[in-house]
């Protein structure tokens, strides 16, 4: 089986890897690029844990193919804490205990993160909506929605 | 398996003519890359229609709506004139997975993934709408009920693909709606998916498409019931004709997501919201 070389655009950093036309950006990314972050839970688009954007749309890594980033622009969950300083996201989940076995966090990071760039004033429903692709067996999800409208608050007040 | 990114509808249908193995296109990949992953059908082609100009663009000429092949569920709620002017079709496309999904998932995708519950299609019966079949031979036009003939099964035959989506131009009293019921608020297939397609004339009905998802083979168009509303002012009368008829039309299975029982009664309940919620839409001033 030929690989295939691929150009693409990591956290604004541009990387090169050889995949399998079989392998998915998920596998990509943690295999060949060493970005660990985005998870694999379920493999089929249920659970959410490898939540990346693919040229700023919310997708599922693992329904997508490495072949696919050819010329786009991936973010994962790494590219959001500036250097050694956490995203006010990452502080405020921490601070309400929003993860336990942190599974689910890498990707909930990543689309609620797309979330306030789109709506920095969700209302609850709305927040709980769009994370309804992001499963969490731990926290039961009110301390994530708790976090992520009090990152809100804290980012409009801010800005 | 072998990866392609033709550059035009005519490569990748030669493409998919030549391969005398699986062949499978990729777009969104919502269906295809979960198939390819749990191992229940792995494609010895697969052609990446992502590269074809044109395919990512939403546009409007005097013949309607054109929907590109590979269109997200969230381009078309994005997209203001469309949700305004098929409120249905986008509803029914939005209601298919999560955030994420919907960043990829297409209507065509939903179209020829061949589901019997795939929330799009009815509502792309309803809408009248039609696909652009690209072959070996040329291209054809294709109304949406022709497409699924049975579950994950397509007229499309070998080499075929579908090139463009059309929707007809709205006039001013038109709407569409589309309900589906699931047992969970999100994130689930149909138990029964309802599209309704009205047009009125001093609020009476002139004009109307009735089709149902999850309760047959394929998506079912549903002329009788259509009939019981024609004429109407959706009164109480017409509302419970339309889902009698409704209910008639259904050739359900059991599963674990609902019986036989329950979905054909779920079904009339659903047309008569459905119809509602449509009728309602085009009484109010656009």
């Amino acid at each position: 089986m030929n690989k295939i070389h691929v150009n693409t655009e990591v956290n604004g950093d541009d990387v090169e890897f050889l995949c399998d036309p079989r392998e998915t950006l998920l596998d990509a990314l943690r295999d060949q690029l060493n970005l660990t972050g985005a998870k694999e839970g379920c493999g089929t688009g249920d659970c959410g844990a490898c939540s990346i954007t693919l040229d700023d749309r919310l997708v599922c890594s693992c329904l997508v193919l490495g072949v696919e980033a050819e010329g786009k622009r991936i973010g994962t969950v790494e590219g959001i804490a500036n250097g050694e300083d956490l995203h006010p996201l990452q502080q405020k989940f921490i601070e309400y205990a929003a993860l336990q076995c942190g599974i689910c966090t890498p990707g909930i990071l990543v689309a609620t993160e797309a979330l306030l760039k789109k709506t920095p004033d969700p209302t609850e429903t709305q927040v709980r909506y769009w994370l309804a692709g992001n499963l969490c067996r731990c926290t039961g999800y009110d301390k994530i929605i708790r976090a992520v409208m009090d990152t809100a608050r804290d980012l409009r007040e801010n800005s | 398996m072998d990866y392609h990114k033709p550059g035009s509808f005519e490569e990748a249908t030669e493409i998919a003519n030549n391969n005398n193995g699986i062949t499978r296109f990729l777009a969104g990949g919502t269906d295809v890359l979960v198939q390819l992953r749990s191992d229940v059908l792995t494609p010895d082609v697969l052609i990446d229609m992502k590269h074809i100009e044109g395919v990512k663009d939403i546009s409007f000429d005097d013949d309607g709506w054109h929907i590109g092949i590979a269109v997200s569920g969230a381009e078309m709620s994005e997209h203001k004139q469309l949700t305004k002017e098929w409120p249905g079709v986008v509803e029914a496309m939005d209601l298919i997975g999560s955030t994420q999904v919907q960043g990829r998932a297409t209507l065509v995708g939903n179209l020829c993934n061949g589901s019997p519950a795939a929330d799009a299609v009815p509502s792309l019966i309803a809408a009248r709408a039609q696909v652009t079949v690209t072959g070996h031979n040329g291209t054809r036009t294709v109304n949406v009920e022709d497409i699924p003939v049975g579950p994950g099964k397509t007229s499309l035959l070998k080499g075929e693909l579908v090139s463009a989506l059309h929707l007809p131009k709205r006039t001013k009293n038109e709407a569409d709606a589309y309900l589906r019921f699931i047992p969970r608020t999100e994130m689930d297939i149909a138990v029964v998916g309802c599209a309704v397609n009205l047009e009125i004339e001093n609020d009476v009905i002139i004009n109307a498409r009735v089709s149902l998802g999850a309760v047959a083979p394929t998506a079912l168009l549903l002329k009788t019931a259509a009939e019981k509303i024609i004429g109407s002012k959706l009164d109480d009368n017409a509302l419970d004709q339309l889902a009698q008829e409704a209910s008639k039309a259904c050739k359900p299975i059991n599963d674990k997501r609902g019986t036989i029982k329950f979905r054909t009664h779920v079904a009339g309940v659903l047309a008569k919201r459905t119809a509602k919620i449509a009728y309602d839409r085009a009484r109010a001033v656009r």
